[in-house]
């Protein structure tokens, strides 16, 4: 097996050009289960951890390489408490976002973040940079548009990230647990809110009907909120398998959304 | 190397909290478990597994294994020269599958290469053509054809007697794995002449070392099993494993050979806790006495037998729990199916019957509408009663009602709105927050045998030796973890007088069997042992010199030092070889009657739980336990098996299940099988109640078993109390509790 | 392809076949056995190293990967013939029964009250969430790590 350990992010790209078949390597914490369990066998790796870049987070351009302890400590709110749910803090200390990204699980706990605020992906390769929106970058179960010669170097938030922001994720157990159903819910000032969601189906997905319907409503009643959680849990579209049911994720959905919106009205 | 801390080291004899003598190397990283083990030279072992529940192999081809460079060997059941079938109750599975496959996982064939890389390699070129057939995975089919392992019968008292009130219920396991951390592991060192040494973590190595040489095809003294260390066990080491595989890698190549199962490897090559379906029917008069229980019980076995008969014998004679009963019909059945085989773990039946009829005790006392603890107190078995089950006299101590009575006075934690994450369901998940909690409070009793039941001769050998630097206590009982270790030596330094003790675990070679780690035994058994050869040797020893006391320094004969320790191992004597034994037990008769068992524990547990009846999530507050130990013989190794156990009730009440899919194992990972983290244990509060057993070191009685059968159900009744669910399968899953 | 990395401060130049784990590269070729192999996927800890700083878990860390990186393992805890304070800990309160999981505890331990020398009780539940334990139900860990914590309130254990 080769291996390069970049030290800059130009050096990074000149040895993925060199092979486009390399895997790139950041925390390791997708890349090595795949590896402990035969299911890989990298002949050349780019190892990413090197470059100071992609840990760089300034103002709204997180870093890829940005780990989940560093995101815990960071300014957002709903961004940190999805950092905590993370793994355990050995994962934490090595995962990254950069990494949560290309692996584009649709458990994936930074997902529905970026999906609630619209957030895109910064890649670099042989034509240049380019900025996807992540339903642009993330098109199926695990699947991306990354072309092989590109590296994702950051996830960048748009200018306005509302105060008002919640993250919630179920699982069975407390720690060290893929989530059955997540979801990230943004209130904006002017009344609009996003609702992304995570488990539930092949990518994150935003819950636009909800969405809309709860955008126009500044003091929601009792009733309304009843009638968003519906439609959220109408618009998921959860399967059932080993971690949870299909009927439990579609019920669950609801209740949570309904919870962050109504820590965000409360805030 | 020492070591030295600046605490001072406590050393000491019964009823301290002695230390571990294995302690400093396990903290420091140098205790060698079986996976740490490796010689020069030595090769990689690996397996073939099948991947299909129930198939017919039609072809398998080895020779492009054998091509792949840096391989030593290929085999399969052919190339076992002995007996081609092991088992610890029947011989009934194949070595290496013998043309047909009954469960997923099942082993194929094995491989010995120069690393872990080249044995896969190999494992992966094995051509394997299978004829799939259709699994027989479903419990009640296989009752229906009579696939049965096992079935038993037991009717006690005056059965037409009937009761005012009657309940009854249908209730479900899942099945749940031992999951030591510590993964199989074994090495094998052939020694040239024929013969082979191995090296391995197991929990009773003479019955490996009967099943190995049957394999082998050799005579006893040609194969000596060691004991490694050994990293957890709970039932999942009781069976063979890699045993036979790795002395026959190793006499084929005439190299030591390696062999460490991953993780999934590991579920598929262990035995799991039998699942269970149980019907149950409960019947007593108006104010409250339990007049008949009618139960059947149906466990799945899986493909082999394992210890399924004992199982299921247990899981029937503990049917009615704790209680006085003289009416009872219990049928159960132990079918074979194509699901994994089931075998040990910690509980062996007991489990799933105390989850049957504690959650009936509670639906009969709201039946009755009697508090669910004076409805077991009025019913609580004593000594001089009869067990329900089997009718046999209980002779021993029993304190039932005490145990009950003095869990009930524990006071219970505050009931106030949680503010860390770490103490709402949903931990830091974030999905709760106080005003979706409801609390809910469970009681559970449950009782277990002590020892082998039904006239097995599980006897333990112990050979104790005096020296000029100490004691040697000879064993070949496997130290898993629990703390057998500690308690012989603390044993023989009470009896003796002599502080420094080391424990020395012997081969099958060098010293008869000491039994099973298992059925909470050991301390009253291996225990036993070395406090009736240190007794016995002491007695002999003050005897032959005229001495009224002995200690490390030597005779004593009033306050006069009459030999001194160097020449009482000059004269003699120093040893004592025992083989000890309990009191006998009989087997049952037709109807299940008979007196079964050598001795009883009881434990209740309270589970105080708080729920978010809306998302189905369950944050476990506190255990509190009050357990039957007859003398506690070290405090802090007593609870630390206490609030292990109720650690894996725990789990089996909330999150532990492994998921099968027609046969096949869906989560053989610690990803998807949830073990409880720090951030899912409760704090425990534990009582003890120390009633002498009747046949045990200084009274004391095994204590590792009873913390894991009675907290669960204490867990499943809290959740009913909070949500008014009906609880009625664990694990419980959110939809149980949602209502979906 | 070899790498250099420094282990419990000793500089080691080794070679590295593939994609095999840090974990691997320990136990198998420099003679550290102490860091344990459960479960190869992060989810028990037992594998907890220290690397540049950081616990991880070995079994994810590609061993290719620690090229000119430092690694501290539970044999890199204990100074000669004195046990680390959490080593001692874990033992005074009970916290070691089989003791597969007590060298991951050790080095996450250790960096916690390293960061931390007074953590909180649902401090510690939280840092070392990735520790799996199957014997002791965790209590007498917390014990141990409780009475620490209190002696680091008094002024140094």
């Amino acid at each position: 097996m080769d291996c390069d350990w970049p030290h800059d992010l130009d050096a990074a790209l000149r040895a993925l050009q060199s092979d486009p078949d390399a895997t790139l390597l950041a925390g390791g914490t997708d890349v090595m289960v795949e590896v402990n369990a035969g299911h890989a066998h990298p002949a050349h790796v780019v190892a990413l951890r090197r470059v100071e870049e992609l840990r760089t987070w300034e103002g709204n351009r997180i870093g890829a390489g940005t780990t989940y302890t560093t995101m815990e400590r960071g300014p957002h709110p709903a961004l940190a408490q999805l950092a905590r749910t993370v793994g355990s803090p050995q994962i934490r200390n090595a995962g990254t976002i950069g990494g949560n990204l290309g692996t584009a699980s649709p458990a994936g706990d930074s997902l529905p973040f970026l999906a609630a605020l619209d957030a895109s992906v910064e890649l670099h390769g042989a034509g240049g940079g380019r900025v996807l929106r992540w339903d642009e970058f993330i098109t199926g179960v695990k699947r991306t548009a990354r072309r092989p010669d590109e590296i994702i170097v950051a996830a960048v938030l748009p200018d306005e990230v509302p105060l008002r922001q919640a993250f919630g994720k179920i699982g069975v157990r407390n720690a060290m647990v893929i989530s059955m159903v997540s979801a990230c819910v943004m209130r904006y000032d002017d009344g609009r809110t996003a609702v992304a969601l995570g488990a539930v189906g092949p990518t994150p997905l935003r819950a636009r009907t909800a969405e809309a319907m709860i955008s126009v409503e500044p003091a929601p009643s009792d009733a309304t909120l009843a009638e968003f959680a519906r439609l959220v849990s109408q618009e998921v579209r959860p399967i059932t398998d080993h971690r949870g049911t299909e009927a439990y994720r579609r019920h669950a959905s609801g209740v949570l959304a309904r919870r962050l919106l109504e820590r965000c009205l409360a805030a | 190397m020492t070591f030295t801390t600046e605490r001072r080291e406590t050393r000491s004899g019964v009823g301290t909290s002695a230390d571990r003598p294995d302690g400093i190397p396990k903290v420091t990283g140098d205790f060698a478990y079986a996976s740490d083990l490796s010689a020069r030279g030595s090769l990689w072992g690996a397996t073939l597994r099948s991947p299909h529940p129930h198939a017919r192999i039609t072809r398998l081809d080895i020779g492009p294994a054998l091509r792949v460079p840096g391989v030593s060997a290929v085999l399969t059941l052919d190339d076992v020269p002995g007996r081609k079938v092991f088992g610890l109750e029947e011989a009934d599975q194949p070595v290496l599958a013998d043309g047909l496959v009954r469960y997923w996982g099942e082993p194929i064939a094995i491989v010995a290469a120069s690393d872990v890389e080249d044995a896969n390699r190999a494992i992966a070129a094995i051509v394997v053509e299978y004829d799939v057939l259709e699994p027989l995975v479903d419990p009640e089919e296989a009752d229906r054809r009579n696939e049965t392992f096992r079935r038993m019968t037991i009717r006690r008292g005056d059965q037409t007697v009937r009761g005012e009130v009657v309940v009854e219920g249908v209730y479900e396991t899942g099945m749940q794995d031992q999951a030591p951390l510590g993964l199989e592991a074994g090495l094998a060192m052939p020694d040239g002449e024929g013969g082979v040494d191995l090296f391995v973590a197991t929990q009773w190595s003479h019955v490996d070392h009967e099943q190995i040489v049957a394999a082998l095809g050799l005579p006893d003294d040609r194969v000596r099993v060691h004991l490694s260390g050994i990293g957890g066990a709970f039932g999942a080491r009781e069976d063979v494993s890699l045993q036979i595989h790795l002395c026959l890698l190793a006499l084929h190549t005439g190299r030591p050979v390696r062999m460490v199962y991953n993780r999934a490897e590991s579920f598929a090559g262990h035995v799991h806790r039998h699942p269970s379906r149980m019907w149950y029917r409960h019947e007593a008069t108006r104010d409250g006495r339990l007049v008949r229980v009618t139960a059947r019980l149906l466990l799945d076995g899986g493909a082999y037998m394992s210890s399924s008969r004992a199982v299921m014998a247990n899981a029937s004679y503990f049917a009615v729990g704790p209680y006085r009963c003289d009416s009872v019909e219990v049928d159960g059945a132990m079918v074979r199916t194509n699901n994994p085989p089931c075998g040990a773990m910690r509980g062996f039946g007991a489990v799933q019957s105390c989850f049957g009829y504690e959650s009936q005790m509670d639906r009969l006392a709201a039946a009755l509408g009697m508090d669910p603890l004076e409805l077991r107190l009025g019913n609580a078995l004593h000594p001089g009663d009869h067990m329900p089950t089997t009718g046999q006299q209980i002779t021993g101590s029993l304190p039932t009602a005490e145990v009950i009575e003095r869990l009930r006075a524990i006071p219970l934690p505050p009931d106030v709105a949680a503010s860390h994450p770490l103490h709402l369901p949903g931990g830091t998940g974030l999905t709760t927050s106080p005003d979706h909690v409801v609390r809910g409070v469970g009681y559970a009793v449950g009782i277990k045998n002590l020892m082998f039941s039904e006239t097995f001769d599980d006897y333990t050998e112990v050979r104790l030796l005096i020296t000029p630097v100490g004691v040697e206590v000879h064993t070949a009982a496997a130290e898993v973890g629990q703390g057998l270790v500690t308690v012989c030596q603390q044993i023989a330094r009470t009896v003796l007088d002599i502080e420094h003790v080391a424990v020395i675990f012997d081969d099958t070679s060098q010293i008869g069997s000491a039994g099973s780690t298992s059925a909470s035994r050991q301390t009253q058994m291996t225990g036993g042992a070395v406090l009736a050869a240190a007794t016995e040797l002491r007695d002999v020893i003050l005897a032959e010199y005229g001495g009224d006391r002995l200690d490390g320094r030597g005779v004593w004969r009033q306050a006069e030092l009459t030999v001194t320790i160097d020449e009482l191992c000059r004269r003699g004597p120093t040893e004592r070889h025992v083989r000890f034994r309990h009191p006998p037990t009989e087997k049952p008769d037709e109807n299940g009657q008979g007196n079964v068992h050598v001795d009883f524990a009881v434990a209740a547990h309270r589970a105080v739980v708080d729920v978010d009846p809306e998302l189905g999530l369950v944050h476990v507050v506190r255990i509190d336990t009050v357990q039957d130990v007859g003398k506690v013989l070290n405090p802090r190794a007593l609870v630390g098996q206490v609030e292990g156990g109720i650690m894996q009730g725990v789990g089996l009440a909330v999150m532990e299940r492994l998921v099968l899919d027609r046969g096949v194992v869906r989560n053989a990972n610690f990803t998807d099988y949830l073990l409880p983290t720090f951030a899912d244990a409760p704090p425990v509060v534990t009582v003890f109640v120390e009633e002498p057993s009747h046949f045990g070191p200084f009274g004391a009685k095994g204590a590792g078993e009873p913390p894991t059968i009675s907290s669960t159900p204490a867990v499943a009744a809290a959740i009913r109390a909070a949500t008014g669910r009906p609880i009625t399968r664990v694990p419980v899953r959110p939809d149980d509790i949602v209502g979906l | 392809m070899r790498i250099t990395v420094t282990v419990n401060g000793i500089d080691h130049a080794v070679d590295v076949r593939g994609a095999e784990s840090l974990l691997y590269l320990l136990r198998e070729e420099l003679a550290l056995p102490g860091s344990k192999n459960a479960c190869e996927q992060g989810e028990c800890g037992s594998c907890s190293v220290v690397l540049d700083g950081d616990v991880v878990c070995a079994c994810l860390v590609m061993a290719a990967d620690v090229n000119g990186s430092t690694v501290r393992t539970v044999e890199g805890y204990a100074d000669h013939e004195v046990l680390h304070p959490v080593q001692a800990a874990l033992l005074d309160g009970g916290g070691v029964q089989c003791g597969f999981c007590t060298p991951g505890f050790v080095v996450a331990a250790a960096e916690l009250f390293d960061a931390n020398p007074v953590p909180s009780t649902d401090q510690i539940r939280e840092a070392l969430a990735g520790n799996v334990c199957r014997c002791t139900g965790y209590g007498a860990i917390m014990r141990g790590l409780e009475e620490l914590a209190a002696r680091n309130v008094g002024g140094g254990a």
